[in-house]
């Protein structure tokens, strides 16, 4: 499957799985149409990120990178976990076979929206990361082989 | 670990190994040589080929060994729409083809030819009817597989091959799967060219088989020193003929039993899933289908990480989610049944083998509704309901 060790324990053994009933932000990216859906919620305590927490339906790389980027980001500033990219998750978990950098690795991305919904409800939208797209991507890894 | 993947490849049953071995090891001439080594090959090729020739009702010399069951397909299509191009230049097929069909036929799109694909039912099936409507005059072949690879719907061959030779033209049936687990009657079925492979009924990969009925024109796909009476050229697999043979022979003595057995395992598995896991689909044909295929899919789950989960509980099956390893895109067949994509995404393929047990099945029905339930927790999709 080319996923590494890290890939294979978050995804067999995931952290920080459930929803927040009461939080400050959530985000939520991707498409069922394409096999994955990240949804990740915040709650924030003195502009620090109290408690992070995910639900995703995807493959194992999604919902390994839905675990590690809850992990990394609790403690954080929400400036800090601004900064925090889909490659610092990636390399986080030793990295992610090619194609599912694209396609799979949203977490950071559920994030940042989580954080945007947050400081918009606060009145700070011009601390606020930009909206990010609908994303349309497929997984597309390796070449076309195809069993009977 | 259990194996459930048996319609991508089988174990090689170990009577067949011990058949092959000996051409290895000690018969190991080329049958094209003179000298008593080669006879020796060779003799062991001729009584292969009567054994896979008797398992299909054809004569051995309508028997051609390829190197596997893709290669069947291309040596068929191609093979024999560039030998009759004069008499046409219209394939049919459909939509639910093997690559090894649906990429041939882009190829020869390319080549000017021009082919109508036809749809399916929601289990699959193709209308004997719609094949009707779309053959014609200058139609050269109906290729159309006799049970599917991935949800194991089998098709009405016969009633198709019927209505293509109404119209003059040869019916190919990519019979991979369905060779050990249907009984095929190339005669009785009105079938002109018939693909399988070695490797899925427990024989070596690397080797395959056509079927070309005896007056039906090819043109070879591969030249060189003319073997395989010039249709195939290439010093032949001899020990991967060897083992079809014994393969396929042992398959027909023992056909009923396994096919029982088999039969019975699947709709365990079916059942079992359908009433302990709540949101799960059969997809394909729930009475027209293999004996060794289930294929189910779960609301609200992705079928990689159902495929790695089960894999760690110690079960390998396969999946057609988009997100498989070396997929690119969610399958054609659950497509073009009319599925919605996230629908495709929670697909589920166990195909069985003769060495499986009523154990392994039980096994699986006590695991597989964990593993789904860990996954829908997870899921965002499954507590809204959305699919």
């Amino acid at each position: 499957m080319g996923y590494s060790r890290k890939v294979l324990e978050h995804f067999t053994n995931p952290r920080n799985v459930g929803e927040i009933p009461d939080a400050d932000g959530v985000g939520k990216v991707g498409n069922p149409a394409d096999g994955d859906l990240v949804h990740i919620y915040i709650k924030v305590k003195d502009d620090v990120l109290d408690d992070v927490k995910f639900k995703t339906m995807g493959c194992a790389a999604a919902i390994a990178t839905s675990s590690k980027v809850t992990e990394m980001a609790k403690g954080m500033t929400l400036m800090q976990a601004l900064q925090l990219t889909r490659e610092d998750v990636a390399n986080a978990l030793d990295g992610l076979p090619p194609g599912k950098m694209e396609c799979s690795n949203l977490g950071a991305d559920a994030l940042h929206m989580a954080i945007r919904e947050y400081l918009i409800k606060e009145g700070r939208e011009a601390e606020a990361p930009a909206a990010i797209d609908e994303r349309g991507d497929q997984c597309v890894v390796g070449a076309p082989i195809r069993p009977h | 670990m259990t194996y459930f993947d048996n319609s991508a490849t089988t174990n090689v049953d170990p009577r067949v190994l011990e058949a092959m071995k000996p051409f290895f090891l000690e018969r190991y001439g080329n049958p094209s040589s003179l000298h008593s080594l080669g006879r020796s090959a060779e003799e062991a090729m001729t009584a292969s080929r009567e054994k896979v020739a008797r398992a299909i009702n054809s004569n051995s010399s309508e028997v051609v060994f390829t190197g596997g069951g893709t290669e069947a397909d291309n040596m068929a299509l191609q093979g024999y729409v560039f030998a009759n191009r004069k008499r046409g230049n219209h394939i049919i097929t459909t939509r639910i083809e093997h690559h090894a069909i649906l990429n041939t036929c882009e190829f020869l799109e390319r080549e000017g030819f021009r082919v109508t694909y036809l749809p399916v039912d929601e289990f699959g099936l193709v209308d004997p009817e719609k094949v009707k409507e779309a053959v014609t005059r200058e139609t050269l072949i109906v290729s159309v597989m006799a049970a599917n690879n991935e949800i194991g719907t089998i098709e009405p061959v016969r009633a198709i091959a019927e209505i293509a030779h109404d119209k003059g033209a040869v019916m190919h049936t990519d019979a991979v799967q369905s060779i050990t687990k249907v009984r095929t009657d190339v005669v009785k079925e009105h079938i002109d060219m018939l693909s399988m492979s070695g490797h899925k009924f427990h024989a070596p990969k690397g080797i395959g088989a056509l079927y070309l009925k005896t007056g039906v024109k090819i043109r070879p796909l591969v030249y060189g020193g003319g073997q395989e009476r010039g249709l195939r050229s290439s010093t032949e697999n001899i020990p991967g003929i060897v083992g079809t043979g014994k393969a396929i022979e042992l398959s027909m003595a023992e056909f009923d039993d396994d096919v029982q057995k088999m039969t019975r395992m699947r709709d365990r598995m079916i059942k079992g899933v359908l009433s302990t896991i709540s949101d799960s689909h059969l997809n394909g044909h729930p009475t027209e289908r293999l004996c060794n295929n289930a294929h189910f899919r779960f609301d609200g789950v992705e079928g990689e990480s159902l495929l790695i989960y089960l894999d760690q509980q110690g079960f390998c099956v396969s999946t057609g989610s988009a997100c498989s390893s070396r997929s690119t895109g969610p399958s054609h067949v659950l497509s073009a049944l009319g599925l919605q994509r996230e629908q495709m995404h929670g697909s589920l393929r166990a195909s069985l083998s003769k060495f499986n047990t009523m154990e392994e099945i039980d096994r699986f029905l006590e695991v597989a509704p964990s593993v789904v339930k860990k996954l829908r927790e997870m899921s965002p999709m499954y507590d809204a309901k959305v699919c």
